[in-house]
């Protein structure tokens, strides 16, 4: 939201700095004054626990990175020697481990409130596509990074998914193990594998602080949503982001931070997988191979596909259709309290992405697999199906003119529950004033 | 900014918790053993919040580890002054000396540029009794006695697994033909597992007056391996109360802190 800058430069120098570098005045008109809508729920609040987890990570990776050794006989050993030998490096290390799920888990949890509020929609669509961006960022990170102790998992883990390019042989016949073995640095999952992973590792953590800079920027043009999907209408209706939106976010993540803190000390391992505790060994494949928690729904989407090929395009269309959900949605209302069909199939969409989760951990076959395609189906579906038709067919129901209208109403409502359920406008008895 | 409109915001954080909670939660069935693995839950005195290792229990299952174990399985991420370090099995230094010095390491080369043996110190790596796989094969009929510092962390349910596993030989049912070589066990993935039955009652003499049986051992040296897998786990429980508390504290106090500040903004 564009809005009239506050900044007086307080001294001589502040002055002085801000003729030539206005980055105080920056901080202030975005960071204290941004007039952020009033009426904003909890959903709000991970956007800022998303950037402190890329910080968390960041910052422990770093020290991770001083004391681990990208070499396929020595990554095994300098992770143990982390968590035995480093003062603190237990807690450096299970930190970063618990950290990528908590960053996924509230990626999610932001990816759907943006479903929801319709945040998606005119004039915020580069906001979501660098949202997509990041997301796909993410995903390629926290697979670099887990291959990097070199444990069964990890080892077979990047097995299966480079392999997953030699399904171009079915185009072009030798394309795609021309590309496996490029990735690979050789004819196999090796020493020049794990050192490129590593090297990735460490880069694309910058790359999406870079395109988190740019994602903010794109918030604060527009502004933010808001529960009701109205615009702000007038000044009102907005508060400065400081010192409202800190405190709030800042609980937010406090809350946040216990969930996290509960999983570094009392359940470290509980998401990982117990076959990375043992060293890489190419000749012993794993029973059953399981990606992190965090891929289980596009891994169910791969292997419902019976084609190799169709399978990959399947699991990378099940994100870049996210690129194009903008124009999918045919309703120029955004929020979903205001539109009752879509809401269900809202719902069910949610359910059906834990339903993937919980199939992509499952065998491939029976009844597993029959689910894993319906919800493949219905998971495309929505988005290609749902979006654009139920815009043209529902009816929203009544909305308010305004936040302000909405606040209004929402108020004399609670006035009148606390007025024991006496209808609205009605006089309350006089002790109860 | 009080009750209904309170109540629909706690709820909302409500639901966010558990959405957080059910999504991690997911990969809770990804890890559940073999169907058929019988495996026994057992109390432990390292799990829970305020968890912490038996001492005596570590020491005895150090001695079953030293007198049986140690033969097949070596443990080569533990030094012998783990031994004695705070949050273990806590050794007096002299006693993980003795242990040490009983072994014979490889160093050099000496100023002649020649590898020379001399006794263990504490600063060693736990030697493992064979110089490579090919040799530990050889020796045990083609199987391979894996290192046991991480075992416990190293299969789904890892110490009831570990537990049920050295006490689960058993004479194979009838119907099973058990390869050559290979011994009945009711826990172990497939049941036909190339480890001879390690333990036997009275095998190794307990002094603390603890039954010398094979469930007691099997457990001593279970829980000896959870440490060697974990040996900060103490230490992690301990701070992890701290912070626990102070994130608790921080939280109530920001949740005061923004009622405050929102009833001053909110008319
Ligand atoms: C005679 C040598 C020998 C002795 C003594 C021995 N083991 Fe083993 N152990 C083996 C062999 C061989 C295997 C590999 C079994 C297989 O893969 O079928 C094994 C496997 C194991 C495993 C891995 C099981 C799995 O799930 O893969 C554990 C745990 C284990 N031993 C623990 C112990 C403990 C604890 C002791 C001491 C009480 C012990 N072993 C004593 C030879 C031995
Ligand atoms: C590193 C990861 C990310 C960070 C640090 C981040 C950060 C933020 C922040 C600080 C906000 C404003 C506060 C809020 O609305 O919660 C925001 C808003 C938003 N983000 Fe993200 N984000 C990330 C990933 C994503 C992803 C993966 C998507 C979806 C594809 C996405 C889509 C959006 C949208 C649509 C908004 C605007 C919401 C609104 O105003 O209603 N973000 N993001």
């Amino acid at each position: 939201m564009a809005h009239k800058s506050n900044y007086v430069p307080q001294s001589a120098f502040e002055k002085w700095l801000d003729e030539r570098l206005p980055v105080v005045r920056l901080m202030k008109d975005q960071f204290i004054d941004f007039p952020t809508p009033r009426n904003l729920n909890y959903w709000w609040t991970f956007g800022g626990i998303l950037i402190f987890c890329l910080i968390a990570q960041m910052m422990t990776g770093i020290v991770l990175a001083m004391h681990y050794v990208a070499n396929e006989s020595m990554a095994f050993e300098s992770i143990e020697h982390i968590m035995r030998n480093v003062n603190w490096g237990w807690l450096i290390r299970y930190t970063h481990a618990v950290g990528a799920s908590m960053f996924f888990a509230a990626a999610y949890l932001h990816m759907f409130r943006g479903l929801y509020y319709g945040s998606y929609k005119a004039p915020r669509e580069i906001l979501w596509i660098l949202g997509v961006v990041i997301l796909l960022l993410m995903i390629a990170t926290s697979f670099m990074g887990y291959s990097l102790p070199w444990g069964q998992m990890s080892f077979w883990a990047v097995t299966v998914i480079t392999n997953l390019f030699s399904s171009f042989d079915s185009v072009i016949p030798g394309l795609g193990t021309r590309i496996v073995q490029w990735v690979w640095g050789g004819f196999s999952v090796g020493n020049p594998t794990l050192n490129r992973l590593f090297s990735l590792h460490y880069l694309l953590p910058f790359m999406i602080a870079g395109v988190v800079i740019l994602h903010i920027w794109a918030l604060h043009v527009p502004g933010n949503n808001n529960p009701t999907g109205i615009d702000v209408k007038r000044s009102s209706e907005a508060m400065p982001f400081h010192p409202y939106y800190t405190i709030k976010d800042g609980f937010a993540l406090a809350v946040f931070a216990i969930v996290f803190a509960a999983f570094v000390f009392y359940a470290p391992n509980y998401l990982g997988h117990s076959d990375n505790y043992i060293p890489a060994d190419p000749l012993v494949t794993p029973t059953h191979i399981v990606p992190e928690w965090y891929f289980l729904p596009f891994y169910a989407i791969l292997r419902a596909i019976p084609s190799k090929l169709f399978g990959v395009i399947a699991m990378f269309g099940a994100i870049m259709v996210l690129f194009v959900v903008p124009w999918l949605d045919s309703s120029p209302i955004r929020s979903l309290r205001y539109r009752p069909m879509l809401k269900l199939f809202f719902w069910a969409f949610v359910v059906t992405c834990v339903a993937l989760g919980y199939l992509g951990a499952m065998p491939p076959d029976g009844i597993y697999l029959l689910s894993a395609r319906l919800g493949t189906f219905y998971y495309f579906a929505f988005f290609l199906v749902v979006l654009p038709v139920v815009g043209r067919i529902e009816t929203p129901t009544q909305m308010p003119g305004s936040i302000t209208e909405d606040i209004m109403s929402k108020e004399r409502r609670r006035r009148a529950a606390l007025e024991g359920g006496a209808p609205a406008g009605a006089p309350a008895a006089p002790e109860k004033r | 900014m009080d009750s209904l409109d309170t109540l629909a915001r706690w709820r909302t954080a409500q639901i966010a918790g558990v959405l957080v909670i059910a999504l991690l939660a997911l990969a809770a069935p990804l890890r559940a053993a073999e169907d058929d693995q019988i495996i026994r839950k057992e109390a432990w005195s390292f799990t829970g919040p305020f968890g912490i290792y038996d001492r005596a229990q570590l020491q005895r299952g150090f001695l079953v580890y030293q007198e049986v174990c140690a033969s097949c399985h070596g443990m080569h991420y533990l030094h012998y002054r783990n031994l004695s370090e705070a949050g273990g099995p806590e050794f007096p230094e002299a006693a993980a000396k003795v242990v040490a010095a009983s072994v014979e390491v490889e160093d050099g080369p000496d100023d002649q540029g020649e590898m020379y043996m001399r006794p263990g110190r504490l600063s060693d790596a736990f030697v493992s009794p064979f110089q490579n796989d090919q040799e530990a094969r050889v020796a045990n009929n083609g199987a391979l006695p894996p290192d046991l510092s991480l075992m416990a962390k190293a299969r789904p349910d890892g110490v009831n697994y570990l537990y049920s596993m050295l006490t689960g030989y058993a004479d194979a049912p009838a119907d099973v033909s058990m390869a050559e070589g290979m011994y009945y066990n009711t826990a172990f993935a497939g049941h036909q597992i190339a480890m001879p039955p390690p333990l036997f009652d009275d095998s190794i003499e307990y002094t603390d007056g603890t039954p010398p049986t094979i469930d007691n051992y099997a457990k001593d040296v279970t829980a000896f391996m959870m440490w060697a897998a974990e040996p900060k786990l103490e230490e992690r429980h301990r701070v992890g109360f701290r912070v626990m508390i102070y994130l608790i504290i921080v939280a109530g106090l920001l949740y005061v802190a923004k009622r405050r500040v929102w009833s001053r903004g909110a008319h």
